[in-house]
């Protein structure tokens, strides 16, 4: 296995390769093409840029229909996500456009691509703890994928072994609080930390936010979501794993 | 040996963190939902241990993990819950869970729940450190760059 560390839009990108292409030429191309996917990700998103598309929208001095393509595309993943949310998650706060909570994951599920096309070769690319796993043959072991305790980021709460999938973790114990529920202001305080797994990264990041805005109703509401599965730790240290065993005999890709 | 007794006796956590998974999701359907189990269920494999609760876990074909490609099994002793028999098989490569099958559940039904894109998050015991549990990435609320110095990722990131 070989393993690679960049940092972009201050958040470690962590990729790890095993199989035919980890360590040649192949193998740089495709990690630096999923740098520059986040790297142009960053310059259309970022509300720390005052260039970023984003920026200028806030500043009416563009209108979507004048930027990339991406960002109507993202504003509708926001969007969506109000809605199937009942309101707790929202891109938009007070008039201000801020679309981080929909960019990340949807930003390194493109990245992923780029390894795609290294035949006969597993990756794991994960961008500060979100992250993406594929392995390429049915004899393929999962990735083993630890997730953090929340009560103490040296241990580890559980492993999800994983073969193709993606893993997101929301809470707020490493950066203090920057996730609000969107529907009253404040920061939830029920949990303590929400991980969902599912085949998308863009909407298992979506939902592991949405749920930790939730708070107290997290839990149930992720229970209620199409095929997801997910370990809620509470702030009192309770550990809840989300899904129904009866989804995971489907094998379809 | 004592290599082979290691990773034996990991899987036998591991196989008690499993139970109680699906200890915890059962749980979710409540006492009610309980039904005669029928130990196996059609379709299972020939290697299903009967429902009388065993004191040690039996192990087939082998509980050892062959030098490179073989792959081993190991089933797990029933587990009465209050809900009804649970009973849990992993199939181990190269020291790591492929899969695992489910030859016994509350109601009855036997299920072949191989880990894929859902899988479920296995619990550990709280006394299980990190570095024993042979992750290859860590998931956890957003690291910024100045945090990852310390963090589990980064020592994963350094070890090869």
């Amino acid at each position: 296995m070989k393993r690679y560390v960049e940092h972009v839009m201050g958040m470690p990108i962590s990729l790890a390769l095993r199989g035919r292409h980890t360590d040649d030429e192949l193998a740089a191309q495709a990690w630096a093409d999923a740098l520059d996917v986040l790297h142009t990700a960053d310059r259309i998103f970022s509300t720390y840029r005052a260039d970023s598309h984003i920026s200028r929208l806030n500043r009416g001095e563009l209108t979507v229909a004048d930027c990339p393509p991406e960002v109507a595309e993202v504003l509708r993943l926001g969007e969506r996500a109000r809605l199937e949310s009942g309101g707790a998650f929202d891109v938009r706060r007070a008039g201000v456009l801020d679309p981080s909570g929909v960019v990340k994951g949807w930003a390194v599920e493109r990245a992923a691509a780029a390894f795609e096309r290294l035949a006969g070769t597993d990756y794991c690319l994960s961008a500060g703890g979100d992250l993406i796993c594929r392995v390429t043959g049915p004899e393929s072991e999962a990735w083993r994928i630890g997730i953090e305790d929340p009560f103490d980021p040296e241990k580890i709460a559980a492993i999800v072994p994983i073969r193709n999938g993606a893993v997101a973790t929301s809470g707020l114990h490493r950066r203090g609080p920057h996730i609000t529920d969107a529907r009253n202001g404040e920061t939830p305080t029920a949990l303590a930390s929400v991980t969902v797994i599912h085949r998308s990264l863009t909407h298992a990041d979506i939902d592991a936010t949405t749920a930790f805005a939730l708070g107290p109703d997290g839990p149930a509401w992720l229970h209620a979501r199409p095929n997801r599965t997910g370990l809620a730790i509470l702030v009192d240290g309770t550990r809840q794993i989300i899904g129904q065993t009866d989804r995971l005999s489907s094998r379809s890709r | 040996m004592t290599a082979v007794k290691r990773i034996v006796l990991w899987l036998l956590g591991t196989v008690s963190a499993v139970v109680l998974m699906f200890g915890y999701h059962t749980s979710t359907s409540g006492p009610e939902a309980a039904v005669t189990p029928i130990a196996g269920g059609e379709g299972a494999d020939s290697n299903s241990a009967p429902s009388t609760p065993t004191t040690t876990p039996s192990t087939t074909p082998s509980a050892t993990p062959s030098a490179s490609s073989g792959s081993s099994t190991v089933t797990g002793d029933v587990a009465q819950t209050q809900w009804g028999p649970v009973q849990v098989q992993l199939t181990v490569q190269g020291g790591k869970i492929t899969a695992v099958n489910v030859l016994q559940y509350p109601n009855g039904n036997h299920r072949d729940v191989e880990i894929n894109d859902y899988a479920l998050p296995i619990l550990i015991d709280e006394t299980v450190k990190a570095q024993n549990a042979q992750i290859d990435m860590v998931s956890g609320a957003t690291v910024t760059s100045d945090g990852y110095i310390r963090s589990l990722q980064s020592a994963l990131d350094q070890a090869k």
